[in-house]
């Protein structure tokens, strides 16, 4: 039993906690009642309650996180573009007010429905619920579910994704990471995104970027793509492409994957089923576009290579050989 | 703000609780949120009223533990402190931790009036 974080209490042992004679070490003094429960504990319910609803249609859910304007949807209009023919894609819209960005993503042919949250800073698990009744999942691939454009409030909500695809783009400046690393240290990866304006913003070197990133423990892949001009975006599919087939693979398998980072839970609950080696190749051919490759083995990771597309990269390699750590076998903690 | 959210999501907690321990009133609740949660203590405590009012929390005390930010380092194993926005080990530099402390978001333990 796992007396850390009260992970484990379910109805059928709740009376252990509850009960001074059972557990006298649970209950303090001055008739305290030891709780140890996570106070986003039914927004997580509905997430995991979401997740199921995905894999059993083994539909693949990234959660694309960033400020306002870092071009989340400018990317959806790209990624949809390219995979016309190959995926079945849907998306849910986050914002405060307006359909604007469901109807960019309905005029290139897509499912799309917009979640206006009116005040709220950030879609929980009930919006993504509800939104489902509208968004069927019978043969999708993807679903995207892009979140109202906020570098603070998103990154303590899970939604049932699967991914965290986190976007940073060259306008806002290197450090970000660094200045919300709650945000960053949720990606599963980043994107550094508008990088046709790399040679018009000097301040912006992606290196930096990169190294906030790590600086946050993040092992995660980082590219660099432009939706404007295409560059990088071969690499962004190869990704998708390889998610997308280690999500079937996970369903055949029975199995389910949550986020690499989870807020607090995951902290508390990794027992360590991590053998983890990292290993670092930073090759820097000089030029735009940045990658570091995922070996963040789950299996049937087809993760093409597609390099020599774009001209020269900059390579990192970040080889997170994380053997056990990306599964959630669903243990009972 | 997204801390009121978590503020509704305590008070609800807090309801449940007191109706499984038949309880009239919850007179405080002490919290554990550490730096990497993203919610800010202090914002929890200014939304508390408004989230908890005409409930059965309505007047509780929230009291926060700290959750200091501590990294494990893969690498050469040391325990350190951490600052949020920068996670690397404290005694050999490197960036390839494990965060053991600082994310928490929980709601440790509740007072209760029968």
């Amino acid at each position: 039993m796992c007396n850390t974080c009260g992970c484990n209490v379910t109805d059928a042992n709740r009376h252990l906690l509850d009960d001074p004679a059972a557990q006298a070490h649970e209950t303090s003094a001055g008739g305290a009642v030891v709780v140890l429960q996570r106070l986003l504990d039914a927004n997580d319910r509905e997430a995991a309650h979401n997740r199921e609803h995905f894999d059993e249609h083994a539909v693949l859910v990234l959660n694309l996180m960033s400020s306002p304007g870092s071009g989340k949807t400018r990317l959806l209009e790209a990624t949809i573009d390219a995979l016309r023919g190959e995926a079945r894609i849907a998306v849910i819209e986050g914002d405060l007010e307006t359909e604007n960005d469901a109807d960019r993503i309905r005029a290139k042919g897509v499912v799309a429905h917009q979640i206006t949250t009116g005040t709220a800073c950030h879609l929980d698990a009930h919006m993504v619920h509800d939104a489902l009744h509208h968004v069927a999942l019978e043969g999708l691939d993807v679903l995207f579910i892009e979140n109202v454009g906020n570098l603070v409030c998103p990154a303590s909500f899970d939604l049932g994704q699967h991914r965290n695809v986190t976007l940073l783009s060259v306008t806002e400046g290197d450090d970000k990471p660094a200045k919300y690393p709650v945000m960053f240290r949720a990606a599963d990866l980043m994107l550094i995104t508008k990088a046709d304006l790399l040679g018009a913003i000097e301040e912006f070197a992606p290196e930096r970027a990169i190294r906030a990133f790590r600086d946050l423990a993040n092992p995660g892949p980082v590219l660099t793509v432009s939706a404007k001009t295409g560059v990088g975006l071969a690499t962004w599919l190869d990704w998708l492409r390889a998610e997308i087939r280690a999500q079937k693979a996970r369903v055949a398998a029975g199995e389910t994957l949550r986020p690499k980072v989870q807020p607090e839970g995951a902290a508390l609950h990794a027992h360590d089923h991590e053998h983890t080696h990292l290993h670092e190749h930073p090759h820097t051919h000089g030029d735009g576009v940045t990658h570091s490759h995922p070996h963040s083995h789950t299996h049937a990771h087809g993760h093409a290579h597609s390099h020599g597309h774009e001209g020269e990269h900059r390579h990192e390699h970040a080889d997170g050989h994380a053997a056990g750590d990306d599964h959630d076998h669903a243990h009972g903690g | 703000m997204h801390e009121l959210s978590v503020c509704q999501a305590l008070v609800d907690q807090l309801a449940d609780l007191a109706r499984r321990e038949a309880a009239q009133r919850v007179t405080a609740a002490v919290l554990r949120v550490g730096p990497m949660s993203g919610i800010v203590p202090d914002l929890l405590l200014h939304a508390f009223p408004f989230a908890s009012a005409e409930t059965v929390a309505d007047g509780a005390e929230l009291r926060f533990e700290h959750a200091p930010v501590r990294v494990a380092c893969r690498r050469c194993g040391a325990e350190t402190d951490a600052e949020p926005g920068r996670l690397v080990c404290g005694a050999c530099g490197d960036w390839q931790t494990r965060l053991v402390s600082g994310d928490e978001l929980l709601l440790v333990s509740v007072e209760l009036e029968r």
